[in-house]
């Protein structure tokens, strides 16, 4: 069984787990990293790797502006907004 | 440079931002300068179940600057998405290229200031959107968050570690800017973030081929600054190493204030960015005909022009590239030239008298109160004897001012060269009598005096005589 690092995960998908949730969380993926096992034991040595299930290529569209903006719509959900600006904790570099 | 003993070994990442009219995944406008959040659409905020489509012109543009650097253009390509958390990133990914880039392996070959050529590599370039813009210092406590930057498309151009120095790098970088410029894929608006640049450095003692432990230099946008915070960072890890130290691997912000780098707090754990195929996104086919149609429609590039200004205007190495790094520059010059028929004055006059008032001035070229049929006819009135060189400086400084055209500011100033002998040989007599001294000198052989003599001749012309002119007269009355 591989090594999951819990800690390390949860910090990376912004989740603060109590004990009781890790363990929890902890089954969950040891169940799945078995299902994927499982897919690997497949033989796919002679398969391309497949990036979308779909055969076609992009769609592209022309540079055009075709937006419509409302910002103030836009932002009647948000929390906090300051003279068009979303306003959040701080976060510092 | 490196302290004795040691070598730089470089590397550099630069986002370019691609000229185009509309976002990459969005039909949002992406002009620099709108108020906050008002260029930000629903697929740019990333609300629920919006989908993003590419812009063919951002696509053209990466194919674009593949062609110009000789490289290999995947017909086919993917779209990852980059997973992290940041406030500027709404979505949570941003969407990039990893496994399968659009360019492939290329280089660019640069003129370094010492005239030799070096060759760098280029490992591949791949398009991404742009993240949001955090403003950390405008509300206590807060960070606001403007998002009209995300979904602007970015070429990322990923260099090879060929670069030995801070000044090769700052080479490196301005001479992408050009070609970048000249294919008009980019503005090339330092100032407003359009090229921004992250340096791998690692230093490691001369003769050893094992690379050292790199840090990474973010985001430093001026030519100056990779410049210095290379530097910096060269001298800090060596002092560190020969210390006994050791390099930590870790991302470094550059502080322009105090010239040094110092780590990112937000860095303090190892990346992760757990790259998986956007499944919004189909793979990009690229087919031959188009990439032959870009070809056929690249416009001559940096180098070329250089060298074309070597063979066609016999102008020096130095000057052709000087001239020709700047597309509106070389255009200014190409018109000057074709005004006048001369292009080593022309160089001449761009790189100096014009060159140094656009600097004073702090104006583009392309906005200069002298157009360059102007500066064409004011060279054209030195090379037909109306004004002497010297004289061409004060109707430069007057065609500045706007004050009219060339030849309405030689009129209403008087500054016509003198071209009646009669009315000099005047003059020469007026000084030769009035300098009894200095002409002894000189028929006692003082030769050095006869310059002395001119200069009082000029100067009782206001400078309209033709200094050779006043020397034959001088010479010969004197003899």
């Amino acid at each position: 069984m591989a090594d999951i690092d819990i800690a390390h995960l949860s910090r990376l998908a912004q989740l603060a787990l109590d004990d009781g949730e890790r363990a929890r969380v902890l089954q969950d993926l040891e169940r799945i990293i078995v299902m994927v096992d499982q897919m690997q034991s497949i033989d796919t040595g002679g398969v391309a790797p497949l990036a979308h299930p779909l055969d076609a290529g992009a769609t592209l569209r022309p540079d055009q502006v075709t937006e419509e903006i409302d910002r103030e719509l836009y932002q009647a959900g948000a929390p906090a907004t300051e003279r068009g600006f979303y306003l959040v904790p701080r976060v510092v570099d | 440079m490196a302290p004795p003993g040691w070598e730089a070994v470089i590397g550099l990442e630069v986002h370019v931002q691609l000229a185009t009219r509309s976002k990459i995944f969005s039909g949002a406008p992406s002009a620099f300068g709108a108020a906050p959040n008002e260029q930000a659409c629903v697929i740019d905020l990333g609300l629920p179940g919006v989908l993003p489509v590419l812009n063919e012109q951002a696509v053209r543009m990466a194919v674009t600057f593949g062609l110009s650097i000789g490289a290999t253009i995947h017909p086919y390509s993917i779209f990852d998405r980059k997973n992290y958390f940041y406030p500027d990133l709404p979505k949570g990914y941003q969407i990039s290229q990893f496994a399968h880039p659009i360019v492939g392996p290329g280089s660019l070959t640069i003129q370094l200031p010492n005239g030799e050529r070096k060759t760098v590599g280029i490992t591949r370039a791949h398009l991404e959107e742009d993240a949001g813009k955090s403003v950390h210092d405008a509300y206590p406590g807060l960070t606001a968050i403007d998002l009209n930057r995300t979904g602007t498309p970015l070429l990322e151009v990923v260099s090879e570690p060929d670069l030995s120095s801070a000044a090769e790098a700052s080479t490196y970088f301005r001479q992408l800017h050009s070609l970048v410029r000249y294919l008009k894929i980019c503005d090339g608006n330092l100032a407003e973030g359009s090229m921004r640049c992250d340096a791998n450095v690692s230093v490691r003692p001369v003769g050893t081929t094992e690379l050292g432990q790199r840090t990474e230099i973010k985001n430093v946008n001026s030519f100056r600054f990779v410049e210095r915070a290379i530097d910096y960072e060269i001298e800090r890890q060596v002092g560190v190493l020969e210390s006994g130290g050791e390099i930590k691997q870790q991302t470094l912000l550059y502080d322009a204030d105090q010239d040094e780098t110092r780590p990112m707090r937000s860095k303090e754990y190892s990346e992760d960015y757990r790259y998986f195929p956007d499944p919004d996104l189909l793979p990009v086919h690229i087919t031959e005909a188009v990439i032959a149609e870009i070809r056929d429609g690249l416009p001559e590039l940096p180098a070329q022009r250089q060298q074309r200004y070597v063979d066609e205007y016999a102008l020096s190495s130095y000057d052709a590239g000087w001239l020709t790094e700047d597309p509106a520059v070389a255009d200014f010059f190409e018109a000057t030239t074709s005004a006048c028929g001369d292009p080593k004055l022309s160089a001449n006059w761009i790189m100096g008298e014009l060159s140094a008032a656009l600097n004073r001035e702090d104006v583009a070229i392309d906005t200069a109160p002298i157009s360059a049929g102007e500066l064409g006819t004011l060279i054209a009135r030195i090379q037909d004897g109306t004004i002497s060189s010297k004289i061409a400086k004060t109707v430069f400084e007057a065609l500045w001012q706007q004050e009219g055209s060339v030849d309405a500011i030689i009129d209403a100033r008087g500054l016509r060269q003198l071209s009646d002998t009669g009315e000099l040989t005047a003059i020469v007599d007026e000084v030769v009598t009035a300098n009894p001294d200095q002409v002894e000198q000189f028929r006692a052989g003082k030769n050095k005096v006869l310059g002395f003599l001119v200069g009082q001749v000029m100067k009782a012309t206001q400078g309209k005589a033709n200094p050779q002119q006043v020397n034959t007269l001088l010479r010969e009355r004197l003899k």
